[in-house]
């Protein structure tokens, strides 16, 4: 685990090339910035600048085409698909824009799942998913299917699905993209809290400046896959 | 992932899609229906032929002889330069060899094929014919099987079982000497040392030299009566010689009591034997399971003694089974491979259908491996399923054709048959095969699951 304030992620000249046809695609040309343990970082800028495809390299869903991405002191891009799966097991919790809950699990079988790829005792994993949706207060949902749930349920589920492995870094892409204002809100307090209160490194994918000034410790801003400008601490 | 979890994730995944999944399980248990059916009716009959042979007595028996010596009666006279017994005493098949042969593993009787002429007198008639000896083990044999009267209530019974056709030279009607007396007349043996004092009167003196050293016997006729107990329609196997052996048969302890002559027309075997000494011409040894036939008869040979057993020829019918299985099996196993394409459709579709959730799975710390094991546990829960079903299908369809032939069977007065049979091992076989094909058609979905790029996977809508 990471001491706060300690550099939890280190991306050293990061490039995700696509190729599409004869063409290459630079959605991360040559990025390299650092993320301390337990900083709410934003990453900001418009549709297609990369920032969406920098969350994933660091959420170990994809691989970089060059340079390092440092977690922990541990290369992502050193590591093969299995070290890379028990990376996203133990050490980063993931919320997306469109919730991506499955939609034929109940709530509480949703929150488990992480828990069930951990390997997690079966009683164990039913108190962490207990307190995971207590955190979040859906304690009263389990039963239900996401189907059943308003769009900020969701939310908050997809949230609890996230810290259900307790995790040290939480990545969160567009989280209030499917959200109204309010419920959006509601959302960003919470992983607030979480950033606050479990000393997580958050790691938010924005479009929207005024909600990353107020929740964000610092505003990083992408621009054609490169960086266009670190906010600095606010 | 832990195999329970995975489980139970794969239970709730085919719950989810019940129609698609359960047509798929059933299209697997129609193919293992079809190969249970086509293997157990093989089985069947392989038993049916193989119980039926030995209840009849071939295989299972063998029989014994002492060897012969054909440069003089005496071993060791003259010269046989390929004889291996030369230069040594042959081996009388007596008493002594009868309990030495007793003691070997597996057999279950040792006894003496004894046939002799005898006249049978009814009333007025009389005839000619072979009288055969049968142990208390012959009831076993198909020819008792719809026998009018009984079997000898015991092994010493002065009784007698008559074939219909040689009753039928007795008695317009065979069952009405069922309980009645015939009577037998026959040349006993007697050795001259022993007296040649009896009821019959001395038809026949003779002397001869051979191995009892120059000890003689005198053929005597008897008269004894006997009891018709029963009348059967074919006649029981019960030695090599048997082929109409006999036209009436009575127990062999009481045959071997009335020290018949045999029916051997070979003088010179007659003269080799003593008198006094009882030898065997030959003797039968039946084996517990064909299977002891053979270390049996090289245990035998060992002793000094020739042997003969069908036991070849049940092997050659084993042979052919083995290939009717085959044959019966690959069709059998059609419909199975046909079946495994099901399983490779549905679950190519499934990987298709849930490739966001595989990309979830993915997001949130599901292994490349973790992600392929679930679909190998999906199709082998189809597959067991599928064979779970498919053998309770072929049993019931299997019940279904043996009533139905029994049915058959009834109406043309043949007793019920079990033609067929599905053994436990073809039970777990099937069951066995369904989870490997299944687990074989999974293969590719599995793999292709397992390789889905999680980005690519979530974007899908």
């Amino acid at each position: 685990m990471t001491q706060n304030g300690e550099i939890a992620i280190r991306t050293e000249d990061v490039r995700r090339h696509y190729a599409m046809g004869a063409s290459t695609i630079p959605a991360v040309d040559g990025i390299s910035l650092e993320m301390r343990a337990g900083e709410f970082v934003a990453l900001l800028g418009s549709s297609g600048s990369g920032k969406s495809t920098l969350l994933n390299l660091i959420a170990g869903l994809d691989r970089p085409t060059a340079g390092a991405i440092l977690v922990q002191g541990r290369d992502l891009a050193q590591m093969d698909s299995e070290e890379l799966a028990r990376y996203r097991r133990h050490t980063v919790g993931m919320v997306f824009q469109s919730f991506n809950l499955i939609p034929t699990m109940t709530l509480e079988e949703n929150v488990e799942l992480p828990a069930r790829f951990a390997e997690v005792d079966r009683a164990e994993r039913k108190e962490l998913v207990r307190a995971s949706l207590a955190r979040v207060g859906l304690s009263a949902r389990v039963t239900h299917r996401p189907s059943e749930m308003s769009g900020g349920e969701q939310q908050r589920a997809a949230l609890a699905r996230a810290l259900v492995n307790k995790p040290s870094i939480l990545l969160a892409d567009e989280p209030t993209g499917n959200l109204d204002s309010k419920t959006g809100t509601e959302i960003l307090n919470l992983i607030r809290e979480c950033n606050d209160a479990l000393r997580m490194t958050v790691v938010m994918v924005t479009h929207e400046r005024a909600l990353a000034e107020k929740y964000a410790a610092r505003m990083i801003f992408l621009s054609d896959g490169k960086l266009a400008g670190n906010g600095g601490p606010r | 992932m832990k195999i329970q979890d995975l489980l139970e994730l794969a239970g709730r995944n085919l719950r989810e899609s019940k129609l698609r999944n359960s047509l798929t399980t059933l299209g697997i248990g129609v193919g293992v229906a079809s190969l249970v059916a086509m293997l157990s009716l093989g089985v069947g009959l392989q038993e049916l032929a193989s119980n039926r042979l030995t209840r009849s007595g071939l295989f299972d028996q063998i029989a014994v002889y002492s060897r012969p010596e054909f440069r003089g009666f005496r071993s060791g006279e003259g010269g046989d330069r390929e004889n291996p017994n030369r230069g040594r005493d042959l081996r009388p098949l007596d008493k002594a060899a009868r309990l030495e042969i007793e003691k070997l593993p597996n057999v279950v009787e040792v006894y003496p094929e004894i046939r002799f002429t005898s006249e049978v007198r009814f009333g007025e008639k009389s005839q000619f014919t072979y009288v055969g000896g049968l142990t208390p083990s012959a009831k076993a044999s198909d020819a008792f099987e719809k026998m009018q009267g009984t079997f000898f209530t015991s092994p010493n019974a002065e009784e007698v079982i008559l074939q219909t056709r040689f009753a039928k030279t007795l008695a317009d009607k065979p069952e009405d000497l069922l309980g009645h007396d015939v009577t037998l007349r026959y040349a006993e043996r007697q050795a001259l040392s022993s007296g040649a004092s009896g009821g019959g009167s001395p038809a026949k003196k003779a002397d001869a030299a051979g191995d009892s050293g120059g000890e003689g016997f005198s053929v005597v006729r008897r008269e004894r009566n006997v009891r018709v107990v029963g009348i059967i329609e074919t006649e029981p196997f019960g030695g090599m010689r048997s082929f109409g052996r006999g036209g009436i048969f009575i127990p062999l302890n009481l045959a071997e009591k009335l020290a018949p002559m045999g029916s051997s027309s070979s003088v010179r075997e007659l003269l080799r034997t003593s008198a006094s000494a009882t030898t065997f011409q030959t003797l039968m040894v039946r084996m517990a399971s064909p299977t002891h036939v053979m270390a049996a008869e090289k245990a035998i040979e060992d002793m000094g003694f020739s042997t003969f057993s069908i036991m070849e020829a049940m092997r050659n019918l084993r042979r052919f089974f083995a290939v009717l299985d085959l044959f019966l099996g690959i069709f059998g196993s059609v419909a199975l491979a046909v079946a495994s394409l099901g399983i490779i459709n549905t679950l190519v579709m499934s990987v298709l259908e849930r490739r966001r959730e595989i990309g979830i799975m993915k997001a949130l710390g599901a292994s490349d491996r973790d992600v392929r094991r679930l679909f190998f546990a999906e199709a082998g829960s189809m597959g067991l399923l599928g064979g779970l079903l498919g053998v309770a299908l072929g049993w019931v369809i299997g019940k279904a054709i043996n009533f139905g032939t029994n049915i058959y069977l009834a109406r043309q007065e043949f007793p019920p048959e079990k033609i067929w049979s599905v053994p436990w091992w073809l039970v777990a076989g099937a069951i066995g095969f369904a989870v490997l094909v299944s687990l074989a058609a999974g293969l590719y979905p599995a793999s292709r699951a397992a390789k889905l790029d999680p980005v690519k996977a979530l974007r899908y809508e």
